[in-house]
């Protein structure tokens, strides 16, 4: 019974952090039908940006804080120098432009911070010592509170975002209907940099997640970005509820398959789940009844 | 140009040969098989290597190109069928000793038995959903060697005895003839698949499956099929590399290898046969050529240790941006420019071979 | 429009296929510059040189750590090499990133065999990456020599004859450690936790050998792939913390050790760790660990963990071989940080420059082999037991000492160096001294 408590717990904070990376991947898909592989390597990039500030001996939630912003310019970036000249070019070149990016940017990280591993300590000094219930430490600290917390506050900050403020409704009509959009009025190409620099703001939010629990390294986010890739295609790619759904129940059942059948079972207990689910709903749990695209 | 075409003495029969696509295909690739030999015999050994690397690349990536070419699949798991096929392979070769082409047909038929299972459900699914399927297979087909340990001996991974060439023939020469040999036929055989009344059929299930539907057609049969056949050239591409390595452990299978192929697939045009060669060509040889640069370099910095992928992933971007349609469709734009104008240049530079139909629009010739 | 612009390109491409022809017998009256004969001579020495080459990963999953290995080794050559090089001739090392890939080591071993034309593949990395290129080399009496790992199949003479191996093979290392468990927590209930690979399963093949099996009530893994460590170890450790292990051995890479030690700090379990030498390097560790210091957890961790070794602890400042390798780097490895990965680097130049000395003046492979096999004593090296090299085995280190990490990272000695002379042969206490610093390191 402990065990199944902490394979709970430990499924749920992995699962936040798969989460925000699926949001991100989400946002960019709403926006422009794009499968952004960078993501992950631009998240390590801002959490090496967070951990150079850390050197300087500068205060944790600055640093952390600054990680969130990188975010923001990194992805803005991405969007206008990279992305934007491949618009209405065959599709599956911007996601190979991704792939190239991913490819650069850890070999930039690498070769600015070199491959060793690095402790990253969660800001603020948040405990990671597990909470103490009755006599048995959990498998839970206040770090994993914190990870939680701050996946579900950017979460419904999005909604709110996207629901409550006309740049949310500029968002979504860019996102729908471009054409329909821009005529109008709506800067759709100022609107899909927001989309972007938003959505690797989220990634940037992982990556400082992860980094106390996995160490930081040019190639710390890979996992995440497969696992977060997992689970935004489990919740559905168009819904952001799905990303957060997705990347929980992915955070789960992988804890759950590595704590009861074995590591050596994890990759292939997921990838059955991800068959079963998506051949009862192909596009994926939270898909929305739509016509076909033509 | 259409001066050599109307000397050219053969031109009239070529033109009958060309009505018959197997003849057609065939041919060509004979002609290859005899440039490629001449090739092979005067180069460096380590060049042989170097050209059964690009090979065994080049039938992956073929393979990939034909699903997403002709049905509009995008896989990230092609890696798995070659780990399969490596592995079927490696086995057969390991347990018995049969002719080389034995194991070899194991290998294809296990990879495309796999993908005809993945093949099932992939039908029902669509773009990214599909690419996170076979991405999710990828890493599953990565770990089943260490949960089958017995069988496929783990990380170590088999040891795969190399078959003894005939007649003292050096064996990195014999490996590259073996694999050209194969990829030969395999880009004939995928040319006429493409050409075939299926391959048609296929690209108007690509293109709209429902007016085929009307049309009588089976889209998930189709889909199937499609998948099978790419799933059989990536288990060749396995089964060579098997062979080539002496070695089949699940290292040389990771996730990285199925993005690399769809990279390569990409950056040599995709859809099209002759763009596999570029992509095999620039997977080889953009880390070769890096690499001799900063092994060289006296300060081994965690720099020059980066430099080598930070130029491929440059290159990918640099591709994806200048040439849209990859490597091929760039090259037929400008040899197509050419044509419009003709020069001198136009007949120095030899037109690149047009073995597929391509799926790839044709770029814009903007200045 | 498409279609009338293949049908006109067709002819074309049958002209174009002639005139590769064409062009490529063309060629082959052209003598090929490229076509690698070897020469007749020892291939990567004259009289002033000697090349040498390796395959490492430096970039990619596998290279934290072990990206500092080769750069260290280099450092020693470069030092050497300022010093009047072995025998006159300067060490060239040229050093390939394939990355752990396979596929990658036999394409770089191959050029550094056919167009860099090395003497010998020195210190390659990984069991799969070096098997690949084993029957390769030896085809081609390239030596292989110093691989770095573990495998007991480097020592297969009759087989290999140009394949040597150096660290100490995983399951000695295992039986070394197994035999501390059962004589020191001999009624512990012990767990293990490895790296699900032959690196793992062969230490854990070693620790079987000496632990009682009842004794053992929990065996957890991971994979060693990218996406291995991808949701840490919370619940491996938290599976050996409900079996009530008392004592974890622990057959894991530095980071994985680290994520073993929070997961358990975070559940409040303390047992004794008992981690091989290869997941225990204390700088590292503390390094990793040292930023959760300001929080419950830190170096402390390590207090009382339980490892062993074959070289000096890194934490010995005052041994001698220590102080020359800080010197060494310091000098000719620019960013190099000191722990385990660097003194192995270091070790294992000091060990080459050792062979190429013994070698002599006329340097062959076979006078080479033929040091290595018959002078393995005279190898001066850092090593605590002796490297086990004759015509019989290529094994390489033969054992090693165990150690305790005190409160403030420092090694204790708690059990002297032991060694194993053949694979199924007793552990035996070592009783040599130490080697002291040739006089080639003393300029």
């Amino acid at each position: 019974m402990t065990l199944f408590i902490d394979l709970t717990l430990n499924g749920l904070s992995y699962g936040a952090i798969y989460a925000a990376v699926a949001l991100g991947l989400v946002l960019i898909w709403r926006a422009t039908r794009v499968i952004n592989f960078a993501q992950g390597a631009l998240a390590t990039l801002t959490t090496y940006v967070a951990a150079s500030l850390l050197d300087r001996s500068i205060n944790s939630w600055v640093a952390f804080a600054a990680a969130l912003v990188a975010g923001l310019v990194f992805g803005a970036v991405t969007e206008r120098v990279f992305m934007r000249p491949l618009y209405g070019k065959p599709e599956l070149n911007p996601v190979v432009v991704t792939i190239g990016l991913l490819i650069l940017v850890e070999s930039v990280a690498g070769a600015i911070w070199g491959s060793t591993d690095r402790g990253i300590a969660p800001p603020g000094g948040v405990s990671q010592s597990g909470i103490i219930l009755g006599h048995t430490y959990l498998d839970f600290s206040a770090f994993d509170i914190f990870i939680l917390g701050s996946v579900i506050v950017l979460m419904v900050l999005m909604l709110v975002l996207f629901r409550w403020t006309s740049l949310g409704l500029k968002m979504r009509a860019s996102a729908f209907a471009p054409e329909v959009a821009r005529l109008l009025g709506v800067r759709v190409g100022r609107i899909l940099t927001v989309g972007w620099a938003l959505a690797t703001l989220a990634g940037a939010l992982a990556g400082m997640l992860v980094a106390p629990l996995v160490f930081l390294s040019p190639n710390m986010m890979d996992p995440m970005l497969v696992y977060g890739f997992a689970a935004a295609v489990l919740g559905g790619l168009d819904s952001p509820v799905g990303a957060l759904v997705g990347g929980i129940l992915s955070g789960l059942g992988i804890s759950y398959i590595g704590g009861y059948l074995g590591s050596s079972m994890e990759t292939v207990g997921a990838a059955l789940l991800l068959i079963a689910v998506l051949s009862i709903r192909p596009e994926g749990l939270f898909a929305a009844a739509k016509a076909r695209r033509v | 140009m259409s001066l050599i075409e109307h000397r050219l003495p053969g031109a009239k029969s070529l033109e009958r040969l060309r009505s018959q696509p197997l003849v057609w295909h065939l041919l060509l690739g004979v002609l290859a098989a005899a440039v490629l030999y001449l090739l092979t015999s005067s180069v460096s050994f380590y060049d042989n290597t170097i050209i059964a690397e690009i090979a065994w690349y080049a039938i992956a990536i073929a393979g990939l190109s034909v699903l997403t070419g002709g049905s509009g699949q995008i896989s990230l798991g092609h890696g798995a069928f070659m780990a399969v096929g490596a592995y079927g392979a490696g086995l057969m070769m390991e347990h018995f000793r049969l002719p080389l082409v034995v194991p070899i047909l194991v290998g294809i038929a296990a990879a495309a038995l796999l993908g005809t299972v993945v093949g099932l459900p992939a039908t029902r699914l669509r773009g990214p959903y599909l690419a996170g399927v076979t991405l999710a297979l990828a890493l599953a087909v990565q770990d089943l060697p260490t949960k089958f340990s017995s069988l496929f001996n783990g990380d170590s991974g088999i040891i795969v005895n190399q078959a003894t060439p005939p007649g003292g023939v050096n064996p990195q020469r014999w490996l590259a003839w073996i694999s050209l040999l194969a990829a030969i036929l395999t880009m004939v055989v995928l040319a006429n698949f493409m050409k075939s009344r299926f391959g048609r059929a296929l690209k108007a299930v690509r293109d709209d499956d429902i007016a085929a539907q009307a049309a009588g057609l089976n889209p998930n049969r189709m889909r199937v099929l499609a998948f099978a056949v790419s799933a059989a050239a990536a288990g060749l591409a396995g089964g060579l590399e098997a062979l080539w390595g002496g070695i089949v452990s699940p290292n040389s299978f990771s996730l990285f290898l199925s993005i690399q192929l769809l990279a390569g697939m990409v950056i040599g045009g995709a859809g099209t046969l002759i763009g596999a060669w570029w992509g095999a060509l620039a997977l080889v040889y953009v880390p070769q050529w890096t690499n001799s640069i900063t092994s060289h370099l006296s300060s081994a910095s965690t720099v020059t240790a980066n430099l080598q992928n930070a130029v491929f992933g440059v290159l990918i971007i640099v591709i994806m941006m200048a040439a849209p349609s990859g490597i091929q469709g760039w090259l037929r734009a400008g040899y197509r420019r050419l044509r419009r104008r003709p020069s001198s240049l136009a007949s120095a530079l030899s037109p690149p071979l047009d073995l597929s139909s391509t799926s790839t629009p044709p770029e814009r010739t903007s200045p | 429009m498409k279609d009338s612009i293949r049908s006109r390109g067709r002819p074309l491409a049958a002209a174009a296929v002639l005139s590769a022809a064409a062009l490529a017998s063309a060629l082959l009256v052209i003598p090929s510059s490229g076509a690698s004969l070897r020469p007749a001579r020892t291939p990567g020495v004259t009289a002033h040189r000697i090349v040498l080459g390796t395959t490492t990963p430096l970039t990619g999953p596998a290279a934290p750590g072990y990206d500092e290995i080769a750069p260290a080794a280099n450092a020693v050559f470069s030092y050497i090499n300022a010093h009047g090089g072995v025998h006159g001739r300067k060490i060239t090392y040229l050093i390939k990133n394939d990355q752990y890939d396979p596929t990658l080591t036999v394409q770089y071993t191959q050029q550094l065999v056919e167009n860099d034309h090395i003497f010998a593949d020195v210190g390659g990395l990984g069991t799969p990456t070096q098997t690949s290129v084993q029957s390769f080399l030896n085809k081609h009496h390239v030596p292989q020599v110093f691989v770095e790992s573990g495998c007991a199949c480097w020592s297969q003479p009759k087989k290999f004859p140009y394949t040597f191996g150096w660290q100490p093979n995983y399951i000695v290392e295992g039986k070394i450690l197994g035999a501390y468990i059962k004589s020191h927590f001999g009624r512990k209930r012990i767990g293990y936790l490895y790296q699900d690979d032959e690196f793992g399963q062969d230490g854990v093949k070693g620790l079987n050998r000496e632990i009682p099996h009842r004794r053992v009530v929990g065996e957890q893994n991971y994979q060693g792939t990218v996406q291995g460590l991808g949701a840490g170890l919370g619940s491996q450790v938290s599976a050996l913390q409900s079996a009530g292990a008392q004592v974890v051995a622990l057959y894991t890479i530095p980071a994985a050790t680290a994520l073993a030690l929070l997961a358990a700090a975070q559940l409040n379990y303390h047992p004794i760790w008992v981690v091989s030498s290869v997941g225990a390097d204390p700088p590292t560790l503390a390094g990793l660990l040292g930023a959760f210091s300001k929080g419950k957890a830190g170096a402390s961790l390590l207090n009382g963990m339980i490892t062993n070794a074959y070289l000096p602890p890194e934490t010995a400042g005052t041994n001698p071989w220590n102080r020359l390798a800080k010197a060494i780097l310091k000098r000719y490895d620019k960013g190099f940080h000191w722990d385990g990965n660097s003194e192995y680097g270091f070790a294992l130049g000091v060990t080459t420059v050792e062979a190429l000395e013994q070698a002599g003046r006329n340097l062959t492979v076979k006078s080479f082999l033929n040091a290595l096999e018959t002078h393995a004593k005279a190898l001066s090296n850092p090593g605590l037991v002796p490297l086990i090299y004759s015509r019989s085995d290529h094994y390489g280190f033969s054992g090693s000492e165990v150690v305790k990490i005190t409160h403030d990272g420092r090694a204790i000695s708690v059990l002297t160096p032991r060694e194993i002379t053949t694979l199924r042969g007793p552990i035996t206490v070592y009783r040599g001294k130490p080697d002291s610093i040739p006089a080639q390191f003393r300029k």
